[in-house]
């Protein structure tokens, strides 16, 4: 459950703006979509969330403090392509998060530790469809495939917040609407918070609890150098989607308003 | 309608026949060549009959030298690989290294990237004079001159190689946790091995060119010693089967190499097909 706060942030290249006043106060356990035409923004805030890039100004706090300048464990990321390791199989690429954590002269496991990590990371690729290609290599899978142990591989590290950048945007409409209800469930059981640019309006609508547009409000050609993208829109998702697992049925009669948030992953309109 | 040439693929066989038909040429003109020059004068050294060519290499290959007692060629093949692939080790690892710390380390790179692109630029060849002065004619001379010769191409190639990988990969090592040691273990070394043979396969010309002209220049054994010594005697019965074999020694040191690639690291010639 993390919070994260962006306050008035900038990011210049050579003094060209990109974006500006970037403010956005984010609950714990949200599920933030990006949206916006293409040269706005949004994945260089996105990269600004991983400290793969610094503000020009402002700053990002995640519970309450200021992000390390280098990306660390407890931001996890998908990118659209070269998201896993390409020598590595499909176990290894997961299990070499854990391998990270528990060898650092090495960054490789042995004997009954590595049993163990070897468990806990096949554990993590049967929860998302890919617990009989263990042995192969990512060129050996199909998109679809390589996004789900990219997803894997993120997660064994269990982040606080995950950043997705067009993770499903090269899939066919079939495996995304697949990959769609895997990642509300995991979602629902990590309760992490999500950010995910996507140029898929329907998908942010669908998975979001929250979609964001970033536009350039002035965007003549003479504008375009001094002024940068800035959020647009702001837009809760109603009905709010509840941190449940599939088709658990929720504590009965508590809170819940009607809606049907246990259902949601099938919902119709997804990934079209 | 004739298909345009660019789609025009030939069989298998056209293939196969198609593949052997330069040697097949060559080996023709050369046959005429040398008819037509024995046939004015049978004491022609410069295109010898095979016959006489298969007469020198036998002598070189079977026979003991009257002088020393040795096998010649089998003398001068060990000397000179011995030669080559101690020049190639020490550059492949020498290149390896640095070359992923460079890479890899902007520390690294403010550092050496200059000086290794002026040092690139000096030819291995000019210095050869300054090898046999600092370390004599002897083996350790022939040996730096190899491994000067291609250390910067496979060095450069190797830094190229690096930063050419996705920025992605490198993010998200890190997301994982992952320090610089770990990244340069397990992410950027694994990574670079097959590409650092593909490398050393394409310096292996530059590696037989300065083994060659450091056995011209100063030696008592190898192959280059022999060709040069021989060619003050036109003893074109050697030096032929003597190229031809330099060729074959060559060609199987790339193809091993190709096979190594192929068997120690699939998901490298695997990706690099879908591409």
């Amino acid at each position: 459950m993390t919070a994260v706060s962006v306050q008035n942030l900038w990011k210049e290249y050579d003094g060209r703006v990109v974006l500006e006043h970037v403010s956005l106060e984010v609950a714990p356990h949200s599920f933030i979509a990006l949206v916006g035409p293409s040269g706005c923004g949004k994945s260089t805030f996105l990269r600004m969330l991983l400290s793969a890039e610094t503000p020009t100004r402002g700053q990002i706090l995640v519970d309450g403090e200021q992000l390390p300048g280098e990306p660390t464990a407890d931001r996890g990321v998908v990118f659209q392509r070269y998201s896993v390791f390409p020598h590595l199989t499909v176990l290894e690429n997961v299990l070499i998060g854990l391998e990270f954590a528990a060898s650092p002269l090495l960054g490789k496991l042995f004997g009954k530790a590595r049993r163990k990590a070897r468990e806990e990371a096949a554990g993590m690729l049967a929860a998302v469809g890919l617990g009989d290609f263990l042995a192969l290599y990512p060129s050996q899978l199909s998109g679809g495939m390589q996004q789900r142990l990219a997803i894997a591989q993120a997660l064994i590290k269990r982040p606080r917040v995950l950043l997705l950048d067009e993770p499903f945007g090269a899939l066919d409409p079939g495996i995304r609407a697949e990959i769609h209800v895997l990642m509300l469930k995991l979602w629902r059981e990590t309760r992490m918070t999500v950010f995910m640019v996507t140029h898929d309006l329907s998908e942010a609508f669908h998975l979001g609890t929250r979609v964001i547009a970033f536009d350039r409000p002035r965007n003549r050609p003479e504008e375009r150098e001094r002024y940068g993208a800035t959020i647009t829109h702001d837009l809760a998702i109603w009905p709010p989607k509840y941190p449940v697992a599939d088709n658990e049925t929720p504590p009965g009669g508590t809170t819940r308003p009607l809606d049907d948030a246990g259902a949601q992953p099938g919902r119709p309109g997804a990934g079209q | 309608m004739h298909r345009r040439l660019i789609n025009a693929y030939p069989s298998r066989g056209a293939s196969l026949l198609l593949s052997a038909l330069p040697f097949l040429l060559i080996l023709l003109a050369y046959l005429a060549g040398s008819e037509a020059r024995l046939a004015v004068n049978p004491n022609d050294k410069l295109l010898p009959a095979f016959s006489s060519i298969g007469a020198g290499f036998s002598r070189m290959a079977f026979e003991a030298d009257k002088r020393t007692g040795d096998v010649l060629l089998w003398v001068d093949t060990a000397a000179s690989l011995a030669r080559l692939l101690a020049g190639l080790a020490i550059a492949t690892v020498t290149a390896g290294l640095l070359g992923i710390a460079v890479g890899l380390l902007p520390y690294m790179r403010s550092t050496f990237s200059g000086f290794i692109a002026v040092v690139a630029m000096i030819p291995p060849l000019s210095v050869l004079p300054i090898l046999f002065i600092i370390f004599g004619l002897g083996e350790t001379a022939k040996v730096a001159l190899i491994v000067i010769g291609i250390t910067p191409m496979i060095l450069r190639d190797m830094i190229l190689r690096v930063e050419e990988l996705p920025r992605e990969i490198m993010v998200k090592a890190q997301t994982l946790g992952a320090s610089t040691w770990q990244i340069a273990l397990r992410v950027v070394v694994p990574q670079m091995l097959p590409r650092l043979i593909d490398s050393l396969r394409l310096s292996l010309g530059a590696a037989w060119l300065f083994l060659i002209a450091a056995e011209a220049i100063a030696s008592q054994s190898g192959l280059g010693y022999r060709i040069f010594l021989l060619r003050r005697y036109l003893a074109m019965d050697v030096i032929l089967p003597y190229v031809a074999w330099i060729t074959l020694l060559a060609f199987l040191l790339d193809y091993g190499l190709r096979l190594l690639q192929a068997r120690a690291f699939p998901w490298f010639v695997e990706g690099r097909k879908q591409r």
